[in-house]
């Protein structure tokens, strides 16, 4: 327990860096992923492609593997990331292809009506996604994504094998210094986690009763 | 690059082989048929299994590098063999674990390992918890840089730079410890390390000079080490704390290693290939 | 739903979206040549830096039998357990005993909300498990309470009048879990369960990170041994592999999800991959 106190900086600096890993490629993701999700829906047959390509790809790939990819293969092709930068593209990358599933289900469960009456009066494809559909459908893809965000903290702890000290660097570092109170350390750790994954979870359970009996 | 650390490979078995042609006795490859040891001491227990757990490194080269066969080649790897054949278990009966800098205590207090032979630097810290018998190597930290860089020249040159270390390591306690204002970055391991050095996303990785040398000659021309050594690094073999008998027995057997020239031979066919054949190191009997 | 966002196009609207397309493709052709250009510049094409794939098969055995295998051996461990016990924890989470029902509630909460290498390293470091058993610990507690949800999804979304009847012809309620309503659940949620066990795959890279030899180590393994020269190549490679495994299981998910069993009363839930009980990814 002293240990744990002695250390206090440390884990506040791994606690804050996944906070900053957190948030950052959570921006980055909703961003890539609202985009992504508009490129699957859209008209245009080689965008909806890529868009599928995309999310494919990436469902079917291991976080740990793109990680890799950009800490030790990318510079092979020119691509050169400071580490923190390579774990916010990895983790952006990533997510996005989960944001883009989450928008599109999001879409999808707007009302028919509601496209047929904004093409009734005349809207492109454009104004209709911008000005009806998307403001409704972020009703229904909160729950879902505050899903993805709470997976996204969990992610960021792959970044310890990367170079990067977020809480699960600190959590195996002291681990290894103090071996008489390991699973004091990792308890800490997991406190910290659960910290933030457990509020999100009652939150996006209580969004979700709220938007069910609104439909 | 490749070719040319095959070459080396193939050389070194090519060596190996050879000296087991050789006709005359050679430890490496030569088996106690009948080890007889006293009832209850290590050796004897594995003596009877036939079998003995050893924890090395897997990706350094010249010391313990292992390759898609599966079994791991190097220095550490042959000492570890000519201690085994005292025991009477076959080169192919030993079980090769990768032991990381950090796990080389844990695995030997959790009885994952019989012993470790992987760079293992004996310090009083360590002693607290495993015993180590040897030394049989002396080797010293220092700085691994690119080819072209001027600026560090020495541990004092690193200030206000980055280093990539590992995790658990001696080199990476003393940077911590005497050279406060290095950034320091770690991983599990110093292969690791090399992409980032040569990406610029670090300045500079430090460790032992022999591990160093062996990643200068695997990525020819690209590094060179920087400076002097200026530390000393005994390499010992970590084994349970407490269990004398067995510390005495490979100390008896690196001593009769460094008479016979099997541990010459080790050298030879290993690290040798690159730097040169060093006086083995008087064992520390504590 | 997607085809109601744009009128079914006329002319005007299909020369839009032709020029639209063309341009897009030839955009994303145009960054792909590119890319292209720049690897074989860096001389990724060579044929020396494919060599060691070509020259014998010690590369694809070490890939393919310490590496491949490893990865699928703990995921199907892990699989096997988590799936058993996801089942009794669903059993125990809609249990008439209150007790029972809330210990299995925090259960879930708190292996959902931790991250699976806390408890591999948990499992390494504090337990002093074996590398394997490590993996399959944490994998197991994660996939265990994931699938727990998703099994209880599927309980109560079955059709009410089968537990009625179940109770009606004598069974108790624990009976008629077991007998009557898990086995429906199963085949009902079956696109799921195998979705997931694509993440549980996924997840058993994390492996690398606490030295556990599967696929991913295997390739750090040969990337030490023959050189940065091969980065690339071996790069692809074992993303060809995992990408390729975990292809064929969500092309599983999806036949199952298109020609559903008839043996569940209402038929089979579609797998989506996001939903509150799963905390994806």
């Amino acid at each position: 327990m002293d240990a744990l106190l002695d250390n206090l900086p440390l884990l506040r600096d791994g606690f804050l860096t996944t906070l900053r890993l957190t948030l950052v490629s959570a921006a980055v993701a909703l961003a890539l992923g609202t985009l992504l999700g508009a490129c699957r829906v859209s008209p245009v047959p080689t965008l909806r492609g890529f868009g599928t390509v995309y999310v494919e790809l990436v469902r079917n790939t291991p976080l740990t593997l793109v990680f890799f990819f950009f800490v030790f293969v990318a510079p092979q092709i020119d691509i050169k990331l400071p580490f923190e930068t390579s774990a916010y593209v990895a983790l952006s990358l990533y997510t996005a292809a989960f944001v883009c599933e989450a928008v599109r289900s999001g879409v999808n469960s707007v009302g028919v009506g509601q496209a047929e009456a904004a093409r009734a009066i005349g809207l492109t494809f454009t104004q209709t996604m911008s000005q009806v559909v998307l403001p409704q459908a972020l009703r229904s893809v909160v729950p879902p994504l505050i899903n993805i965000f709470i997976a996204l903290t969990k992610n960021t702890s792959v970044a310890v094998g990367f170079f990067v000290t977020e809480l699960m660097a600190v959590g195996v570092r002291l681990a290894n210094r103090y071996p008489a109170d390991i699973i004091t350390m990792l308890l800490g750790i997991a406190v910290c986690y659960l910290a933030i994954t457990i509020p999100a979870g009652i939150l996006a359970g209580r969004l979700e009763r709220r938007v069910a009996f609104a439909r | 690059m490749s070719v040319r650390h095959r070459a080396l490979v193939t050389a070194a078995a090519l060596a190996l082989a050879l000296s087991a042609c050789g006709g005359d006795d050679d430890a490496t490859t030569d088996v106690e048929s009948d080890a007889e040891f006293a009832a209850g001491t290590t050796m004897a227990k594995l003596a009877d299994k036939g079998s003995i757990t050893i924890g090395t490194k897997f990706d350094q080269p010249l010391f313990g590098l292992r390759g898609p066969s599966g079994e791991p080649e190097g220095f550490d790897v042959e000492i570890g063999k000519i201690i085994a054949a005292k025991l009477g278990i076959e080169p192919d009966k030993i079980k090769w674990v990768e032991t990381v800098s950090a796990n080389r205590e844990p695995f030997i207090q959790d009885g994952k390992v019989d012993i470790v032979v992987a760079t293992y630097t004996i310090n009083d810290e360590r002693k607290a918890i495993v015993d180590f018998a040897g030394p049989y190597f002396v080797a010293g930290q220092t700085i691994l840089v690119k080819e072209d860089n001027t600026d560090i020249n020495g541990p004092d040159d690193l200030a206000g730079k980055t280093v990539c270390s590992v995790e658990g390591s001696t080199p990476a306690a003393n940077i911590e410890e005497n050279y406060p204002d290095v950034e320091l970055e770690l991983t599990d391991a110093y292969s690791n390390c090399l992409e980032p050095l040569r990406n610029d996303q670090v300045d500079a990785i430090t460790t032992d000079n022999v591990i160093l040398a062996g990643f200068v000659e695997q990525n020819e021309g690209e590094f060179k080490l920087a400076g002097e050594t200026f530390t000393e690094e005994p390499y010992g073999i970590g084994l349970k704390k407490g269990d004398t008998k067995f510390r005495n027995f490979i100390n008896d057997v690196l001593e009769e290693s460094y008479e016979d020239g099997s541990w010459a031979d080790a050298w030879e066919a290993t690290a040798g290939v690159v730097l040169d054949t060093p006086e083995p190191p008087a064992v520390d009997r504590y | 739903m997607s085809i109601v966002l744009f009128d079914e196009p006329g002319p005007q609207a299909r020369r839009r979206t032709l020029i639209w397309s063309v341009v897009a493709g030839v955009a994303l052709l145009a960054l792909l040549g590119l890319a292209g250009l720049r690897l074989a510049q860096n001389g990724i094409f060579d044929a020396e830096r494919w060599d060691i794939f070509t020259e014998d098969t010690e590369t694809w055995e070490a890939l393919l039998r310490r590496g491949l295998l490893a990865t699928l051996r703990a995921a199907g461990l892990a699989a096997v357990i988590s799936l058993v016990a996801g089942g009794l924890l669903a059993v125990a989470r809609m249990s008439e005993r209150r007790w029972l029902r809330l210990v299995a509630a925090v259960w879930i909460e708190l292996f959902r909300g931790l991250p699976v290498v806390l408890m591999m390293f948990f499992a390494a470091l504090a337990l002093d498990f074996s590398i394997f058993r490590a993996v399959v610990f944490g994998l197991v507690l994660y996939n265990t309470a994931v699938n727990a949800e998703i099994l209880r999804a599927g309980l109560t979304s079955l059709p009410g009048g089968q537990r009625e009847a179940a109770l009606a012809v004598g069974l108790t309620p624990g009976q008629a879990l077991r007998i009557i309503l898990l086995p429906q659940a199963v085949r009902r949620m079956l696109p799921s369960l195998v979705s997931q066990i694509v993440v549980l795959l996924k997840d058993t890279s994390l492996g690398y990170i606490v030295g556990y030899v599967e696929l991913l180590r295997i390739n750090r393994e040969l990337r030490d041994f023959f050189g940065s020269k091969y980065i690339f190549s071996l790069f692809i490679v074992t993303a060809a592999m995992y990408i390729g495994v975990n292809f064929t299981l969500s092309r599983l998910a999806v036949y199952l999800e298109r020609h559903g069993t008839t043996k569940a009363a209402g038929g089979v839930a579609p797998a989506q991959i996001i939903q509150d009980y799963s905390h994806t990814p």
